[in-house]
């Protein structure tokens, strides 16, 4: 595989559970993932499907009332859950950085934007003040923004929003981390500069030779950039793999639901209705048994309530159905 | 910000002009000047004499214009009862409502920003039920009546603190405990909203994603934004325990400007009435005004609006 | 491998499932009933109107009734040797019986309250509505008048005009009613601001209403909910400030047993009878409390997403 590293995240069994009115919303059930130094991981799904908890899960940065559990979760051989949290703050910023969804919102409005760049860099004692600004300035100038020296003495609200998500990057790659977390880093973003900043975190992470996870909807960018794959439905991962055997030859009904959604040049005529999946998504709050897709499942038969079992294939290309995936016919 | 104070600049203008009309006004319907100046055996003639020596048969307007020169000048008249001018004797009291009420001001910050913080971080607890509690319980005792309490207990009962004078900074320790109490439920509710508000931001999860301790994440990326309507409504305050401080003044016969408006108020001196609320005024205004900007200074998102 | 997809979202086709709702009336009763803080408030304000109300009924003594050989008693709680059964609560320093004197206090402090918030709350929510719905050159002027009012000392202009006029029940509650609109016309100029940007104004403006019927019927119902919180900190206002004005001899004038008086004619004797401070400084206590905790539990009902 190019890029393959040591494993740098390893996730085992990842839990959230979030107590609620009517019970306990088990946000993320089981989730298993990888990612080696030098590659991306990108992880699919729709909103609510427990995504972007899973990225903050792996950062410990969920809301207090959450409760995770995990069977490993470790960054560099590192397990995260017994660390301290002296310990995780250490790592936190300095090996694994994160970059969120909304730059209105994550940027401190009453900070200076050169002062917001250079905390990280001091408080991880990566060098002096001098030090700081110079590579807070090489950073800037790197994410592609001009006048680099006066933006420092610039404040989040006289940025537009492309802008700040540059600086939201610049920032999280203050320290050198080995793991770059970015969570739906373009949702809040005008289309037209979302490319724009997904090709940056792409070049990013390939002349850092750092882990990049990324959390996204967008199919299109995944399939430009992802090295792994990763697709969620209900909290759970239903199928993992290398980027082109998901989307060559998904397995998952659910996959194969998504990547009908999508019209495709050269192959979907116009005036062609796109596929879509009927249903809604199952309450996660609760006792919840078997395959949490049956209810809108095509394929679904009485054992799909029975707890489902992974199956693997090669390269590392895993599916939780009790289908061996052969049987599924393409519908476009 | 330059547009922006210059606005600022003119509206507190405009109120300092109203605030010398209404005090203008004051002295004019507490009754006949010129009988009052002539003193009570005057005869109508002489009542007549004085009432012509001072203008007063003059157009209002005309008076008007000429009392604000003469303030502006500093002149704000003489009392009827103090062989002093009014200037006088408001410079002379001055200082010790100062003292009072930056005092109090201390006393209600001290209180109030580490409860709030306090409340809003272990938000629903007992210790924020509890805060909370006592800021109700706070804004429901009447001033003067937790004033004389504190004199019962702290004063009498256990005898720790003089209860009246301005000999020493001790004596001024129960007054602006008095004064501060009562600033202290509004300004921990709001630190204590501020900060729930900022604590629920992105750019607070953003911070603690730095690695950041805990500590510089409340102390420099919280509390910097939730303090800032605070810093505003704090001045605010201070000019309201300069007006507040007629009660308490008056309850330790602390002699300072409250308790020399009320001691003029109770004797009729509308002289040193009118003076005090003029100073008073003009205070506030000015205090708002700097708070407007101070509070611009601190947000950068509002210098610019 | 399959030709790259264009750049395409997943589409959102999840509704959120949501529980079947309880009756909307039956739940907005339990939620006013499920505040503890709410109900025990209504009811000791309740009592308290019930107190005032029937007065002359349940009061004991003649509030006014001198009596010289039973001054300064003490109530049983305090010293039952030197206290008279007769008098619950003791009695003051000329000999009238102190619950008695408690009891019509209420009438004045509830009295003052109510009229003061009255005539603020017309005055302020005028302006405050006024200036909100029409913006521009009104605004400028109400904001104005707020600026000014803000900075004129509330005790001490109260004082003064009460040295002026006389202190009178009807002078009192005109004088602070002149003085504590501003937060009325605060708040009710950002809420009707808010309301003048909905559909429902637009609307009924589209179809050719009138502006006092827009405001009336459009406007008032939906800053309602604002406007009792406020009334009720502004009636609690009001009564600590009488007691303040009473208290320093320029408010309510004896013989009548105005709360704060009956706090300032017993300062005097604070350290041999610190309950004759007690009693009618806790009486304001109470009340004032019960009236803020009831508008806390209306704003919490009602907004419960405006609470913290």
């Amino acid at each position: 595989m190019s890029g393959a590293g040591d494993l740098l995240l390893d996730v085992q069994g990842l839990e959230v559970d979030i107590p609620v009115a009517g019970g306990t919303l088990h946000a993320v059930r089981g989730v298993s993932l990888s990612a080696r130094r030098g590659e991306t991981l990108c992880i699919v799904g729709e909103s609510g499907c427990g995504k972007s908890l899973t990225s903050l899960a792996l950062m410990g940065l969920l809301p207090a009332s959450a409760k995770r559990r995990a069977e490993r979760l470790s960054l560099a051989g590192e397990d995260l859950m017994s660390a301290s949290p002296r310990r995780l703050r250490a790592l936190r910023g300095d090996r694994m950085a994160m970059v969120f969804q909304d730059p209105m919102t994550c940027l401190n409005p009453s900070l200076t934007i050169g002062d917001q760049l250079t905390e990280t860099f001091l408080r991880h004692g990566k060098g002096n003040r001098r030090a700081a600004r110079d590579r807070a300035v090489a950073l800037l100038e790197r994410v592609g923004m001009a006048a680099a020296t006066n933006r420092l003495g610039q404040y989040p609200h006289q940025l537009s929003g492309g802008l700040r998500q540059r600086v939201v990057i610049a920032m999280a790659l203050m320290c050198g981390p080995d793991l770059v977390l970015a969570d739906e880093p373009t949702t809040a973003l005008d289309a037209t500069i979302q490319l724009g900043i997904l090709q940056l975190l792409a070049e990013l992470q390939r002349e850092m030779h750092m882990a990049l996870v990324l959390v996204t909807h967008d199919l299109g960018i995944v399939a430009r950039i992802a090295d792994r794959v990763a697709v969620m439905y209900a909290g759970e991962v239903v199928e993992e793999g290398p980027a082109s055997i998901v989307f060559g030859a998904p397995r998952h009904p659910y996959t194969r639901g998504l990547m009908d959604c999508i019209p495709q040049p050269g192959r979907t005529a116009p005036g062609t209705r796109l596929g879509t999946i009927p249903g809604m998504v199952p309450s996660l709050v609760g006792d919840l048994r078997g395959c949490s897709f049956r209810g809108r499942c095509p394929y679904a038969m009485p054992v799909c309530a029975e707890p489902v079992a992974v199956r693997d294939g090669p390269d590392g290309h895993a599916w939780r159905c009790v289908l061996p995936g052969e049987t599924l016919v393409r519908a476009a | 910000m330059l547009r922006f104070a210059a606005k600022r600049l003119l509206l507190a203008l405009a109120v300092a002009f109203a605030v010398s009309v209404i005090a203008f006004l004051l002295l004019r319907a507490s009754g006949d000047l010129a009988g009052t100046l002539a003193g009570e055996e005057a005869s109508p003639e002489e009542i007549e004499r004085i009432r012509t020596l001072y203008g007063l048969n003059r157009p209002l307007v005309v008076q008007y214009g000429e009392w604000l020169l003469r303030s502006l000048s500093g002149d704000l008249g003489r009392s009827l009862f103090y062989p002093d001018s009014v200037a006088a004797l408001i410079l002379d009291r001055l200082p010790n409502t100062a003292i009072l009420a930056s005092f109090g001001l201390v006393i209600a910050l001290l209180l109030s920003i580490p409860l709030g913080m306090v409340a809003a971080l272990r938000r629903n607890t007992w210790i924020d039920r509890a805060a909370l509690g006592l800021a109700v319980l706070g804004q429901a005792m009447p001033s003067f009546w937790f004033a004389l309490l504190l004199i019962f207990f702290f004063g009498l009962t256990l005898g720790w603190l003089p209860v009246s004078g301005t000999d020493s900074l001790a004596n001024f320790v129960l007054p602006a405990v008095a004064l501060g109490w009562f600033s202290t439920p509004v300004l921990m509710r709001l630190t204590r909203a501020g900060m729930v508000e900022v604590l629920a931001a992105d750019y607070i999860r953003t911070a603690h994603a730095k690695g950041l301790p805990v500590r510089v994440v409340l102390v420099k990326h919280a509390l910097r934004n939730a303090v800032a309507p605070v810093v505003a409504l704090a001045s605010v305050q201070f000019g309201n325990m300069l007006s507040g401080s007629v009660v308490i003044e008056t309850v330790f016969a602390l002699q300072g400007i409250g308790y020399l408006a009320w001691e003029a108020i109770s004797r009729k001196d509308f002289p040193v009435v009118q003076g005090i609320l003029l100073v008073v005024a003009l205070f506030y205004v000015l205090l708002t005004l700097v708070s407007d900007l101070l509070n611009a200074w601190l947000d950068p998102r509002i210098r610019e609006g | 491998m399959e030709p790259i997809p264009a750049a395409t979202a997943i589409a959102e086709v999840t509704p959120v499932e949501t529980p079947p709702a309880a009756s909307l009336g039956r739940r907005r009763w339990s939620r006013w009933l499920s505040n503890p803080g709410l109900v025990i408030a209504a009811l000791v304000l309740a009592a308290i109107a019930l107190l005032a109300i029937f007065a002359p009924l349940i009061a004991p003594h003649d509030p006014y009734a001198q009596s010289l050989d039973a001054r300064i008693l003490p109530p049983a709680f305090v010293d039952a040797e030197r206290a008279d059964p007769a008098y619950l609560l003791g009695t003051d320093n000329l000999g009238r019986d102190y619950l008695s004197r408690l009891i019509y206090g209420a009438r004045i402090s509830l009295l003052i309250g109510f009229f003061t918030m009255l005539v603020s709350g017309t005055i302020g929510t005028t302006l405050g509505i006024a200036a909100g719905y029409f913006g521009g050159r009104t605004d400028t002027v109400v904001s104005f008048l707020i600026t000014t009012r803000l900075s004129l000392p509330v005790v001490m202009v109260a004082l003064a005009v009460v040295a002026v006029l006389g202190g009178s029940l009807e002078v009192v509650v005109l004088v602070l009613g002149l003085l504590l609109w501003d937060r009325f016309a605060v708040v009710m100029r950002s809420a009707t601001m808010q309301v003048r940007g909905r559909e429902y104004v637009t609307a009924a403006r589209a179809i050719g209403c009138s502006v006092p019927r827009i405001l009336w019927s459009e406007v008032l119902p939906n800053v309602v909910s604002g406007l009792v919180v406020i009334a009720s900190y502004e009636m609690a206002q009001a009564i600590l400030l009488e007691a303040a004005l009473s208290f320093l001899g320029l408010g309510v004038q004896p013989p009548l047993p105005s709360w704060g008086l009956m706090v300032s004619e017993a300062k005097e004797l604070m350290l041999f009878e610190p309950w004759m401070i007690m009693l009618p400084g806790m009486a304001i206590c109470v009340l004032v409390l019960a009236i803020n905790l009831l508008g806390d539990g209306i704003r919490d009902v009602t907004a419960p997403e405006g609470r913290s």
